[in-house]
């Protein structure tokens, strides 16, 4: 008897050592809590509430922090409140000036002159130099770490000097319309080497801590060149479960949610406000053209026919989301062309027509590959699959996880149809476009067309603005007509956001805009 | 002591096997460190540059020897997804992971053990029992953590769901925030020792010595405790070791259904990032574990009863 | 003792029920499972549809019956390849003893500490993917080493048995004492295995699809249905509760069923 109480005892004993590890280990956060809130919170009324909010993301921030090494549009949404370029976007699609103050291009449109901005700081407190903004786009042109991503667009750039301690002078081999919209590229301090866990940059929050899997931390940057941001304080809460991203927002754990579904939003009470913007995706069924018999224009066309876009909207998304009919969402303005979107009316008769044209009278067998974690997509695939059942195709749906689609769908081109969304990093048409070449790496459509080739070539060279956006429309034409993908939509982007707060800015571009964010006066 | 050894020597080969079998699948499933890393911005180019620099371009055998060298000088390497130190990251996780899984481990050991034996000598709705054990092993644990959330996190707020407090700020908050993952985790496991108690229980009461006591005028409860129990214990020590390791395996779906940033998630998003380092160390971990409930099982079914030698228990 | 056949009947009643249903879900049900807008979006349980609809309008009930199918042919497959590979090593190491015994106890120990969805994956990898039968496999795999261990205690401790002993000195050979003299006594002990193994392999599938290896849709098993049904909790609550319900009936009966046979088995002995 004596000897099983010690035991039990033992255990206890080691039970709360545990526990007290769990106490000291959890929490390496906020260590400097209380330092940056003391001269606001005198400004401001006193508040019920904190001035700060808990912001759900689906995703975990898995990767380096180093703007210009990180990949997922995930991280890209939550690093744009603390990184900006010479040039930042705006919610309207426009570019202006950001640690560049102001700028002069040259008569012949090769010299870009860029004056950095009076007293601008980084997080760390050191002053942004004509040094740092040379150092952070060479890193970009010519980078000497395997892990950041060339610019290849930034070939144009033939030279980058700094004039004087404010001063940058960039020269182009030939004149570009597109060289402002790659210079929203992040402004990084040249000596310091910690980017990856601890970034440093001008932004209106400035990067606190990391909790693998569990938060991100940003507060107020209270040097901020600009309007500084309302709140104290920004955590985000990685939250990738369906059904505990309801029941967060229910139980007051979040304040804030992006890029809900809107069977999530329908679920919740009346504490919430939902907006309404876009995704910037395009989202297709992509298809293998090396792949029989996608490589026949007319068994493509016959799936476009097949395929009752707004029938998908209705049925998976409650209406919600915009159709295209190329690789351009309606958000980027200038360049997306609206006549493309109902090139393929939802007509079945002719989609057997042509199949049978192509040799299939009786339709055929093929396999949608979808990436498991993202549930739109598979919605999608499910109504599509329903769809061409109607014209004899047999679609199947082959669920992979992510790491399995990247390496055999997306870099190993090993698939016949795939429904993904594909979105743009920078806002130019180049972005979206530039994967359709014959020769593009990242083309993992095989798309070969040389007409296409031609009209890209064009308007990347174009030499004024009208040109080049001509150039793009007749390439957006040309994936249309080939039937290039099945083209679906752009999704809508629902946040949820607690009834008090406001100021939500969507933009043509996936990022979460949070400085505007605050709570209402009552 | 040459028990010992060799206890240990197996314990070691067993976490060297792991670890090499682990090392080898990452070399089997499609996808690598590269690939995840560069996502949709991925050419074969930078992919081929970006596995040059981590590395990957080399032979199995060579990458494996370098890690079990850093592994054994307590270097556990850099996460390929999260650029921070293997060590940095779990560190938190591990506490937690170990917190509900020691909970839930003690939570069956109390419930069970009584229960168990108590009903192995009653007769009383003993069907009505039978049929209620049944159905606690067939409640899965992801259901049950779904119903708990909803009726004690949503319904009643005893806990906000999809929130895992603190521990520093709301020890209390995040202790019945465990607590309810453990029960989840726990209902199942419970019922199966339950279970597996009872009928040993009753087979020992079945056998001619216990008749004897019994004829003999001996107390009956006496001889449940003094001599049924503690025959009937071994195999119970042994499925107990066996839920022990199993729970930690377990907790990866619990963990997942009440949001718990603990090692089962890490576990499963770091193999589909495919972040090697970070799912070695843990699976080196998890291979401690099962090595060292099974010692302990031994040893505790040792000092029960001396005769069972090595190999020896069920 | 009058409860003995209480559970053998009310297993066998349950069991052949939903096993009835599930036969007839392979070639009918009530609707087109993968049919959408069958009915409109979270319709509630009614007379039309059972269980309700889910977001696309499908009926729940026409799913669940497929859904069941293929759970239980799942859990079938990868009972059978654990239950025949675990129970062949546990028996020839549990019998023989030695060395053998010693290393398959590890390879246990390794396959126990290591990650079912690694294992999963690299099945997947392995084989051609996207078919059905990679999860089985996965999933097989992942059960020897828990049959293995049964098997060879229940062998172990029949190895020194006095009638195996004079059997072995009567000249049987190893292999005629392990399959006419050792498996008929130890399948008092492999029976309930098996209906526990069912019960487990059940669970594994789900936890497996939950996290999104399995199943592939609109096809579903159960497993996935809840885990998709999961997101839904909010305005259709009864999804989640109708397949978790059927879920927990399947292995229920399953188990009601094994209980009776134990007890029967007991009461021969």
């Amino acid at each position: 008897m004596k000897r099983k109480l010690v035991a039990l005892l033992l255990l206890l004993g080691l039970l709360s050592a545990v526990l007290c590890g769990c106490k000291d280990g959890s929490a390496d956060k906020t260590p400097e809590d209380g330092q940056t809130s003391g001269s606001n919170e005198a400004a401001q009324p006193p508040a019920a509430h904190p001035n700060e909010i808990t912001v759900g993301i689906a995703q975990d921030l898995d990767e380096s922090l180093d703007p210009h090494k990180v990949v997922a549009a995930g991280t890209k949404e939550v690093m744009f409140n603390v990184f900006e370029g010479l040039m930042k976007p705006t919610p309207e699609g426009d570019l202006i000036p950001a640690v560049a103050e102001s700028f002069e291009i040259s008569e012949d449109q090769l010299v870009y002159t860029f004056t950095i901005r009076e007293g601008i700081t980084f997080h760390n407190g050191a002053p942004v130099t004509a040094g740092d903004v040379v150092y952070s786009i060479t890193r970009c042109i010519d980078p000497a770490d395997a892990g950041v991503f060339r610019i290849d667009a930034l070939e144009m750039v033939e030279r980058v000097t700094n004039v004087d301690e404010r001063t940058v002078s960039i020269r182009l081999k030939e004149p570009s319309t597109e060289l402002l919209s790659y210079l929203t590229l992040a402004i990084l301090p040249a000596d310091y080497d910690g980017q990856d866990t601890a970034p440093v940059g001008t932004g209106p929050f400035r990067y606190v801590s990391r909790a693998a899997q569990d938060n991100i931390v940003l507060e107020r940057f209270e040097e901020y060149w600009g309007e500084p941001a309302y709140l104290d304080k920004v955590t985000f809460k990685i939250i990738e479960n369906a059904d505990s991203i309801l029941v967060s927002l229910q139980s007051g754990a979040v304040d804030l949610f992006a890029h809900l579904t809107s069977t999530q939003t329908a679920q919740l009470s009346g504490d919430f406000n939902i907006e309404e913007g876009t995704m910037n995706l395009v989202q297709a069924m992509y298809l293998n053209h090396a792949e029989k018999p996608f490589d026949d224009v007319r068994v493509r066309q016959a799936l476009c026919y097949a395929v009752d876009r707004q029938q998908i909207l209705d049925l998976a998304f409650d209406g919600y989301g915009s159709l295209i009919g190329s690789s351009m969402y309606p958000a980027f303005g200038k360049y997306f062309d609206g006549s493309l979107t109902n090139y393929y009316p939802h007509d079945v008769e002719k989609a057997k027509a042509l199949l049978a044209d192509a040799g299939y009278p009786d339709g055929f067998s093929m396999t949608i590959t979808v990436p498991s974690n993202y549930q739109p997509h598979i919605d999608t695939a499910q109504v599509i699959v329903e769809q061409l059942k109607e014209v004899g195709v047999n679609a199947e749906i082959q669920l992979v996880e992510w790491g399995t689609w990247l390496s055999d769908v997306y870099t190993g081109r090993q698939y016949q149809a795939t429904v993904v969304g594909v979105d743009a990093s920078t806002m130019t048409a180049r972005a979206l476009l530039e994967r359709f070449n014959s020769t593009a790496g990242n083309n993992f459509i095989n798309y070969n067309n040389a007409e296409y080739d031609a009209f890209f070539q064009q308007a990347v060279t174009a030499a004024d603005d009208a040109a080049q956006t001509a150039a793009y429309k007749q390439a957006e034409a040309n994936l249309t007509e080939n039937a290039a993908n099945v083209y679906i939509q752009d999704l809508a982007d629902l946040v949820a956001v607690r009834k008090g707060l406001t100021g939500v800015r969507f933009y043509p571009i996936y990022v979460l805009d949070l400085a505007g964010i605050h709570y209402e006066e009552s | 002591m040459k028990y010992a050894l060799k206890r240990v020597a197996a314990g070691l080969a067993t976490m060297l096997a792991v670890s090499f079998l682990t090392f080898a699948a990452f070399d089997l499933i499609s996808g690598d460190a590269a690939t995840t890393m560069l996502g949709t911005s991925a050419t074969p180019e930078r992919l081929e540059a970006l596995r040059a620099e981590l590395g990957l371009d080399r032979p199995l055998p060579v990458r494996y020897g370098e890690w079990l060298g850093e592994f054994f000088i307590g270097d556990l390497g850099i996460s390929t997804s999260y650029k921070q130190p293997v060590r940095e990251i779990l560190a938190p996780k591990i506490g937690l992971t170990l917190c509900l899984s020691l909970v839930s481990f003690l939570m069956i050991t109390l419930v069970s053990i009584p229960l168990g034996v108590f009903s192995a000598g009653r007769q009383r709705f003993e069907g009505a029992r039978t049929a209620l054990n049944q159905l606690g092993m067939a409640v899965p644990s992801f259901f049950t953590g779904i119903l708990l959330s909803w009726v004690f996190g949503v319904g009643l707020k005893w806990f906000t769901p999809g929130q895992f407090p603190d521990a520093k700020k709301d020890f209390a908050g995040a202790a019945v925030y465990l607590l309810f993952a453990a029960v989840a985790l726990s209902i199942p496991r419970i019922a199966m020792t339950v279970r597996m108690l009872r009928s040993t229980v009753q087979e020992e009461l079945g056998k001619d010595y216990v008749r004897t006591a019994i004829a003999r005028g001996n107390d009956r409860s006496q001889v449940l405790r003094r001599h049924v129990v503690k025959n009937a214990l071994p195999p119970v020590v042994t499925f107990l070791a066996q839920t022990m390791a199993e729970i930690v395996a377990g907790s990866i779906v619990v963990e997942q259904v009440f949001v718990i940033p603990g090692l089962g998630q890490m576990l499963v998003t770091s193999i589909s990032n495919r972040d090697y380092p970070v799912v070695q160390a843990i699976v080196v971990m998890l291979a401690f574990w099962v090595v060292l409930a099974g010692a302990a099982a031994d040893l505790m079914n040792q000092r029960i009863d001396p005769r069972l030698r090595l190999g020896g228990a069920a | 003792m009058k409860n003995r056949n209480g559970f053998l009947t009310a297993g066998l009643a349950l069991t052949c029920a939903l096993g009835a249903l599930i036969l007839l879900g392979f070639f009918w049900t009530p609707y087109d499972p993968n049919a959408m807008a069958a009915g409109g979006k979270f319709d509630g349980p009614s007379l039309a549809h059972w269980m309700g609809t889910d977001n696309f309008g499908r009926d729940i009930f026409s799913r669940v019956l497929k859904g069941a199918g293929a759970t239980t042919s799942i859990a079938l497959a990868t009972l059978a390849i654990g239950a025949v590979c675990g129970s062949l090593a546990g028996a020839l190491t549990g019998y023989f003893g030695g060395p053998v015994d010693e290393l398959l106890m590890r390879v246990n120990d390794t396959l126990t500490a290591f990650p079912n969805i690694l294992l999963a994956l690299v099945v997947i990898s392995i084989l051609e993917p996207g078919k059905k039968i990679n999860v089985i496999i996965a999933l097989g795999l992942v059960f020897v080493p828990s049959f293995a261990r049964v098997t060879r205690t229940a062998f172990a401790s029949l190895r020194d048995v006095n009638y195996i002993q004079s059997a072995r000195l009567m000249g049987a050979g190893n292999g005629r004492i392990l399959a006419v003299h050792m498996l008929p006594n130890t399948l008092p002990v492999l029976l309930p295995a098996l209906t526990i193994g069912f019960n487990n392999a059940v669970l594994a599938e789900a936890s497996m699809s939950f996290l999104g290896i399995g199943v592939t849709p609109p096809d579903a098993s159960l497993g996935y249905m809840l885990s998709e049904a999961q997101g839904m909790l909010f305005s259709a609550p009864w999804y989640a509760a109708g397949t978790g319900l059927v879920i927990v009936l399947l292995v229920f009966s399953v188990g009601l069923l094994g209980e009776g046979l134990r007890r029967r088995e007991r009461g021969v002995l």
